[in-house]
């Protein structure tokens, strides 16, 4: 099958008229039931964990879609859906208009996973402590067919190298000889390898020191307007995503509850989560400032509250979040899953 | 006077192949019932500096020269012994992690009430409501049942709060708190910030808060230290090292950071990395990375001058230099 071929021509008949990205209500339901015999002796029910809960979005090709929440409100489990590393339970995710899911299991997995590529959160994790950086860069080069020239493949890592920021001749070295800002723009070249079009990010800079991360979001969005790259950039911090997306999600245990375009989500918060989220941040130039944080804690994900599953922390709560579980509704630039806000209340 | 006095501190790893010098020649002072903080980047020696106060240095590293004086006492060379009554009595301790900071076999009234009565003399039952009134301050709800739970049946946010609790229990005068809030969320780290300020400002307990957050800085400390490779940059009210920072480190560091209320194309970036123990630049450390590098950067180190209102370890605020421009 002659791949590249293929994906230039998809790539440029899907830009005009679909986004790229296009996930509708994907869900991941994990089953964490006690061992069987512990079901039988002592009558435990079976217990499933809902990880990610019905989540719809849309990335257009060239832009960043960022998803933001706190740990556990299943921001990584859209990450690994949207790869391939788990199958979802219900929903669809259709790439360039094409069902990837259903190419990740069957002959066409190759030329999807060719496509979408992964940068993950830790640096340290991430590369193969015993491999020169040269193998590492070249292994989704040989693995899809790219180059298999000993010499070409060379040339073309020291190409990916230069393009984040570090010098050919680095790919002689080992991991455990960079610092972690430099081996994370190592694991970029290497997803950058298979000319991938669209990179789902999982905390890509969390790992960080503040003056490594900057360094590292700027490659990432000089490397975005030059080759036209689509993100999925993943954080929990919301000064991070201001600066790198286009689009931002919110999520609260396992939905989105508001999905807005950047201006719109940071000039104009309309989801009390959304709202506490961006009082959380601490003020650079505010020195002293009081703040009054919410109370409470994100509640246990197996044991959900029903209706809004952010109801017992909310100030704006009433019977009908209690019992109703608010849809995500709204128009073009902003969408909310709230009460609330389709009420008018607040 | 000065509740705490860190002098010319110097801390030391002997390594096979020569000695690295984690801290070279770190001064400040915290005054009774201040919050100082202490940022920088990993590596920097934000937290040498603290377990240093506390005592808790890990072998090989040792306090090569410089003085740690409480109270005009000094500590840095205290027998064991007697280094254990003033940890937890004088100087209480909260860490990054609350889970590796509690005993997990024990309930966390056990460890509060053993805490309370090493330091204080106090009978059991005394001790048990005086921990239950520690709880209900660091804003546990239900102490009284919460009280008889093991470090396990507590949330991140809930379990730093005990560790507060801990740290709090002998009603020491100095808090040394390092990274508290770095494995929590953002939410919850509002809340736990909010609470150490508070809970201290109550007290009259002074705060080292350890952290590379500046926004936590910005919001939490009266003044705050900025370390790079081992030695302190730049010392000052909080206020003015943020807005007006004397030392280029700090000023490329603040411009680093993405900003909530600006938005820009690209972000400041400082080139480089921070230098390793083993190859610390001669002159300034920070000179390599430098954009007003000048010739006597690279080989005479500065010392903390005055700039403005605060001090800074940069030749460019030396009187002289001023004078001749």
């Amino acid at each position: 099958m002659n791949a590249p071929a293929l994906n230039q021509e998809v790539s440029q008949e899907g830009a005009g008229a679909q986004p790229l990205v296009r996930a509708h209500d994907l869900a991941r339901t994990f089953d964490v039931s006690p061992p069987w015999l512990n079901r039988m002796l002592e009558g435990k029910p079976r217990q499933l964990l809902h990880a990610v809960d019905g989540v719809s979005f849309e990335i257009e090709q060239g832009t960043t879609l960022a998803l933001v929440g706190e740990s556990g409100c299943g921001k990584s489990t859209v990450a690994r859906l949207l790869v391939g590393l788990y199958q979802p339970t219900r929903g669809s995710f259709a790439f360039d208009g094409q069902d990837a899911h259903a190419a990740f299991q069957g002959p066409q997995a190759r030329a999807m996973r060719r496509r979408i590529q992964m940068i993950f959160q830790d640096p340290y994790a991430s590369l193969n402590p015993r491999w020169l950086v040269e193998d590492i860069i070249a292994e989704p080069l040989r693995e899809h067919g790219i180059l298999s020239d000993k010499a070409q493949t060379r040339e073309r890592v020291g190409q990916l190298l230069e393009s984040v920021g570090l010098a050919a001749a680095d790919m002689a070295k080992y991991p455990h000889q960079f610092s972690g800002g430099q081996r994370q723009r190592i694991s970029i070249a290497r997803a950058l390898a298979s000319e991938p079009q669209f990179l789902v990010c999982d905390e890509p800079t969390s790992a960080l020191d503040v003056s490594v991360q900057a360094q590292v979001l700027n490659i990432m969005k000089d490397l975005q307007r030059a080759r036209g790259l689509t993100y999925l950039f993943i954080s929990h911090n919301l000064a991070v995503v201001r600066h790198v997306s286009d689009q931002v999600g919110v999520m609260y245990l396992g939905r989105l509850v508001e999905l807005a375009d950047k201006r719109a989500l940071f000039g104009s918060p309309r989801h009390p989560y959304t709202r506490m989220l961006l009082d959380a941040i601490p003020k650079m130039h505010d020195t002293g400032r009081a703040r009054t944080p919410v109370q409470g804690e994100v509640p246990n994900p197996l044991n959900p509250p029903p209706g809004c599953a952010f109801n017992p922390r909310c100030p704006f709560a009433n019977d009908r979040c209690r019992s109703e579980r608010p849809q995500l509704l709204g128009t073009g630039g902003a969408r909310v899953a709230c009460h609330a806000v389709q009420e008018g209340r607040i | 006077m000065s509740l705490l006095e860190v002098e010319n501190l110097v801390v030391e790893f002997p390594t096979r192949r020569g000695t690295l010098r984690a801290l070279d020649d770190v001064s400040f002072a915290i005054a009774p019932g201040e919050i100082l903080g202490v940022v920088g980047e990993s590596g920097a020696g934000k937290s040498l500096t603290g377990a240093s106060i506390i005592g808790l240095l890990e072998p090989p590293g040792r306090v090569a020269s410089g003085q740690i004086r409480l109270e005009g006492q000094r500590i840095d060379n205290l027998p064991h012994e007697q280094l254990r009554h003033i940890r937890g009595r004088k100087i209480g301790a909260i860490f990054q992690d609350p889970l590796t900071s509690l005993n997990p076999l024990y309930t966390v009234g056990r460890q509060l009430v053993e805490t309370i009565r090493t330091h204080l003399p106090v009978s059991a039952a005394e001790a048990r409501a005086r921990a239950i009134a520690l709880l209900q301050d660091t804003g546990i709800p239900a102490p009284e049942q919460r009280i008889d739970h093991y470090p396990h049946q507590f949330s991140g946010g809930m379990r730093q709060r005990v560790v507060i609790a801990l740290a709090l229990a002998a009603e020491p005068q100095l808090i040394v708190a390092d990274e508290p809030t770095t494995a929590l969320d953002v939410s919850i780290q509002a809340q736990i910030i909010q609470l150490l300020k508070n809970i201290c400002t109550s007290r009259g307990a002074a705060v080292m808060l350890i952290t590379h957050d500046m926004g936590v800085i910005a919001e939490t400390c009266d003044r705050v230290a900025v370390m790079y490779a081992g030695r302190v940059a730049e010392i000052g009210p909080v206020h003015e090292v943020i807005n007006q920072p004397a030392h280029p480190y700090t000023a490329g560091l603040m411009a680093c950071i993405p900003d909530m209320d600006a938005e820009r194309e690209r972000l400041a970036q400082i080139d480089g990395a921070m230098p390793r123990l083993n190859a610390i630049p001669q002159g300034c450390a920070f000179n390599p990375r430098c954009p007003q590098v000048f010739e006597r950067c690279r080989v005479q180190r500065p010392g903390l001058l005055p700039a403005g209102a605060t001090q800074a370890a940069c030749w460019l605020h030396d009187a002289a230099r001023q004078e001749a421009a």
